[in-house]
C-alpha cells in the first residue's frame, strides 16, 4: 500500500471519539462489510472501553455464531469472550425485518387496525419481500437504537443490496409509497375537467386503473384498497421517521466507512457511493480496503522469480523452490494489480482517508479473528 | 442463467458463456436485470439502452447481443402489446405510475423481468429461433430462488388474469430442459456456503441446476504439502539468486500461507464435489478480466 495517494485513516481516533455515536459500514456485496463492522465493534469495546452494539443484517452463519447470535430476534445480546479490562462491552443483534415492520405498525395505530393490516396480503408481501423493506427497517432499527441512548457507539452493517445505493434510497422510496398519494390517485374515480395536463393524467389513471383491474383482477384491487385505507393513519408517522433517520445520518455524530475489496466492481461501487454521500452531505470518514495482498519484493522481483523458476524447472531441480518462487511472483503481481485498482478510488477521492487490511489465509469466524482484523484496521497503512 | 454470490465474478462468467455459445456463427443474447450496467462496464461500452445491441462478434460470423432489461420499460412494452396504450403510457410514466406499479407487487417486477427473458428465448423469425442461446446474468445466490419462483410470488397477489397466465408460462419454461442455472463460486467459505444453499433451494423448486463454476482457481503449487527454509535457501542458491535470510524467511512465510489457504480450498472443493454435480474450474487471470481474458474463459467453458 506504499503508493496510495490518500492519507491513512485513523480508525482508533474514530472509535475513541466520544462525539461519534454511529459508524455505518457500506459497500458492495461480498467485500467483508459484516466482518469489518464486527471487528470495529470489538475494537471499540476492548481497546476504547465503549459500550458498543453491532447491528448486523445478514451475517454468515459462522460469524454470527462466533458472536453468540443464533436467531433473528431483534434483541442485542452481549458477546462473550471479550476482554473486560478496558471497561467496554460488545453487544450484537441481527435484524428481523418483518418484526421491525410489525412493531412500527403497532406503534402508530390502534390494535384492531394493526390486526387488519397484518392480515392484508399486501402487507404480508411487502413486509417480507418488498425491495427496500430491509434497508428501510435497518434504518428504522438504527433510529430506535440511537433514540434509546443506551450505547456509546452503534456500528451498522448495511444490507447486501443489489447496489450499495439502495440503502440510501429505499427509505425515501418506501415512505413515498406509504405516503399513498399514488395509491389514492389510482383508486380515486377519474375526474373530469381541470387543466389539460391534469385531465390527461386523470384520464390515464382511470384507464390505468381499468388496466390494472384487467391484469391483476378485482380481488387484488380490493386488497390494495383495504391496505391503503388501513395504513392511511400512519402515513405521516412513516415519513417523519424516515426523515428523522436521514437527519441522524447527516449529523457529525455519524461516520460512514466505505468498505471495498481491491476488485474493479467493488471499487467502482465505492466510488459511486462516495459521490452520493458527498452529494447528500453525509459524513464520509474513510475507505476500508479489505483483502489486500501486500508483499515486498524482498530482493526478488516478479520477473526474476519467474525466470529463476523456469530455469530451475528446466534443470529438473528444486521442485519446491520452483513453486515457492511462482507463489512469490504471483503475489507480487496480484499486489501490484490490487494497488492499481485501489488507486482508481484514491486518485478520484484524495481527501478520503484510507486503511488497508491484508488478506487472511483463512476466513474469520471467531472473536480472535475479529480482534486480528481490528488491529489491522487500526494499524497505519504502511 | 448464471448466479453466484456478489464478488464471485458471475457477470464475467455470464459474458464468457455468451461468447462461447456464440462461437461458430451462432447468435446469443446476454441479459442483465438488476440495472447495474455490469455488461457495459465489462465490455467498456456506454450504458446499454433497453434494446438488443450487438456487443461482440465471434468466429464464423457469430455475434453476442446484450440487453439491460428495465422493469418499467418491460411493463410499458407489455401493456402496449396487449392494450395499445400509446401516449397514455407515456403520461403514466410521467406521473410515476409505472414505477409505482412495478414496486407495489414484489413479484410483478420479477415476472416482467423473467417474462422478457422468456420472450427473447422463444422469439422466432422465419420459423427459426432468433437466438441460439440466451444467457442471463441473474440476481445473486441470496435472491435467486425468490427471483425464479415467479408463480409462487404472483399467486400471493394475482389469483387470475394475464399476469397469472404470464407467470405460469415463465414458470414452465424455467422448469424445462431449456433452462440451466449455473452457480459461480470462489473457493472461499461464504460463497461456497451460499452456493450450497442456493442449489438446495433451486432443487426444491424443481428448477434445473447446471454446473458449479469455480472461478479464480489458483494453480496447484506445492502439492507435496510442505516447505522448509533450508530447502528454499538451497533452491535459491542453485538458481544463482541471493539467498539472504530475509528473502528466505519471506518466501517461506508466503509459501506457508499458500499451503494454509490451499488446505481450506481443498476442503471446500470436496464439499462442492460431494453434491455430485458437474464442476468447471476457471483459473485466476493474471491480468484481471479484460476482453482477451473473457475469450480465454469462453474457450474453457466451451471445452469443459
Amino acid at each position: 500500500m506504499a503508493d496510495l495517494t490518500a492519507a491513512p485513516l485513523d480508525v482508533d481516533g474514530l472509535l475513541a471519539d466520544p462525539a461519534i455515536r454511529i459508524v455505518v459500514c457500506c459497500g458492495a456485496g461480498g467485500v467483508g462489510k459484516t466482518t469489518t463492522a464486527a471487528a470495529l465493534g470489538l475494537r471499540a469495546a476492548e481497546v476504547h472501553g465503549r459500550r458498543t452494539v453491532v447491528l448486523t443484517i445478514d451475517p454468515a452463519r459462522r460469524l454470527a455464531q462466533s458472536m453468540g447470535l443464533t436467531e433473528l430476534d431483534n434483541t442485542p445480546r452481549q458477546v462473550k469472550g471479550i476482554d473486560p479490562a478496558g471497561g467496554g462491552e460488545l453487544h450484537a443483534m441481527m435484524l428481523d425485518m418483518k418484526r421491525t415492520f410489525d412493531e412500527v405498525v403497532e406503534q402508530h395505530t390502534r390494535p384492531e387496525r394493526a390486526a387488519e393490516i397484518f392480515a392484508n396480503p399486501f402487507y404480508q408481501a411487502m413486509s417480507s419481500t418488498f425491495a427496500g423493506t430491509q434497508e428501510y427497517m435497518a434504518m428504522e432499527k438504527l433510529g430506535q437504537l440511537r433514540a434509546a441512548d443506551e450505547w456509546d457507539l452503534i456500528v451498522v452493517d448495511t444490507p447486501p443490496s443489489r447496489s450499495a445505493l439502495d440503502f440510501l434510497d429505499a427509505p425515501a422510496r418506501l415512505s413515498r409509497f406509504l405516503d399513498g398519494r399514488m395509491l389514492r390517485m389510482l383508486l380515486a374515480p377519474a375526474r373530469t375537467g381541470g387543466r389539460s395536463m391534469f385531465s390527461l393524467v386523470t384520464a390515464s389513471f382511470g384507464m390505468f386503473s381499468r388496466v390494472v383491474q384487467k391484469i391483476l383482477g378485482a380481488q387484488l384491487l380490493t386488497d390494495l384498497s383495504g391496505f391503503v385505507a388501513a395504513l392511511d393513519s400512519m402515513f405521516g408517522g412513516f415519513r417523519q421517521r424516515a426523515d428523522q433517520t436521514y437527519r441522524i445520518l447527516q449529523d457529525p455524530q455519524t461516520a460512514f466507512l466505505l468498505v471495498a475489496a481491491p476488485e474493479r466492481d467493488a471499487v467502482r461501487e465505492a466510488a459511486y457511493f462516495a459521490e452520493r454521500l458527498v452529494a447528500e452531505r453525509m459524513p464520509l470518514s474513510g475507505l476500508v480496503l479489505n483483502r489486500m495482498h501486500q508483499t515486498e519484493p524482498a530482493g526478488l522481483t516478479a520477473e526474476q522469480s519467474e525466470a529463476a523458476a523456469a530455469e530451475l524447472e528446466a534443470a529438473g531441480d528444486s521442485a519446491v523452490t520452483v513453486d515457492v518462487l511462482r507463489i512469490h511472483a504471483s503475489l507480487l503481481r496480484q499486489s501490484e494489480r490490487e494497488s492499481r485498482v485501489a488507486r482508481t478510488f484514491t486518485d478520484a477521492f484524495p481527501d478520503v482517508p484510507t486503511t488497508a487490511v491484508a488478506a487472511q489465509p483463512a476466513d474469520v469466524h471467531d472473536v480472535d479473528g475479529l480482534r486480528t482484523i481490528g488491529a489491522l484496521l487500526a494499524s497505519p497503512a504502511a | 442463467m448464471v448466479t453466484g454470490k456478489g464478488g464471485t465474478g458471475k457477470t464475467s462468467v455470464a459474458a464468457a458463456l455468451a461468447l462461447g455459445l456464440a462461437a461458430g456463427g451462432r447468435r446469443t443474447l446476454l441479459v442483465e436485470v438488476e440495472g447495474r450496467q455490469g455488461i457495459a462496464q465489462l465490455f467498456g461500452l456506454d450504458p446499454l439502452p433497453y434494446a438488443e445491441k450487438r456487443i461482440a462478434g465471434t468466429t464464423g460470423g457469430g455475434e453476442v447481443r446484450a440487453l439491460a432489461v428495465d422493469p418499467e420499460e418491460a411493463l410499458l412494452e407489455y401493456l402496449d402489446m396487449f392494450y395499445k396504450l400509446g401516449a397514455a403510457g407515456r403520461a403514466l410514466r410521467k406521473v410515476g405510475a409505472i414505477d409505482f406499479a412495478t414496486t407495489i407487487a414484489p413479484g410483478l417486477r420479477d415476472v416482467l423481468l423473467t417474462g422478457k427473458v422468456k420472450e427473447a428465448t422463444t422469439r422466432a423469425q422465419d420459423g427459426r429461433r432468433v437466438y441460439d442461446a440466451v444467457v442471463l446474468d441473474a440476481p445473486p445466490t441470496g435472491r435467486i430462488g425468490r427471483f425464479l419462483n415467479v408463480t409462487a410470488e404472483t399467486a400471493r397477489l394475482a389469483k387470475m388474469g394475464p399476469i397469472k397466465t404470464q407467470s405460469e408460462g415463465v414458470s414452465s419454461l424455467l422448469r424445462s430442459p431449456m433452462t440451466a442455472v449455473h452457480v459461480v463460486t470462489l473457493l472461499e467459505e461464504m460463497p461456497v456456503q451460499e452456493s450450497l444453499d442456493a442449489i438446495a433451494e433451486l432443487t426444491d423448486l424443481h428448477i434445473p441446476v447446471g454446473r458449479i463454476i469455480v472461478n479464480g482457481a489458483r494453480p496447484a503449487l506445492l502439492t507435496g504439502g510442505k516447505v522448509t527454509k533450508a530447502e528454499v535457501k538451497r533452491g535459491l542458491t542453485a538458481a544463482g539468486l541471493p539467498a539472504a535470510t530475509a528473502t528466505v524467511s519471506q518466501l517461506t512465510a508466503e509459501a506457508q500461507a499458500h499451503l494454509t489457504r490451499r488446505e481450506l480450498e481443498e476442503s471446500l472443493r470436496l464439499e462442492l464435489a460431494e453434491l455430485g454435480r458437474p464442476m468447471i474450474e476457471l483459473p485466476q487471470l493474471p491480468g484481471g478480466v479484460d476482453l482477451d481474458g473473457l475469450d480465454d474463459l469462453a474457450a474453457r467453458l466451451l471445452h469443459a
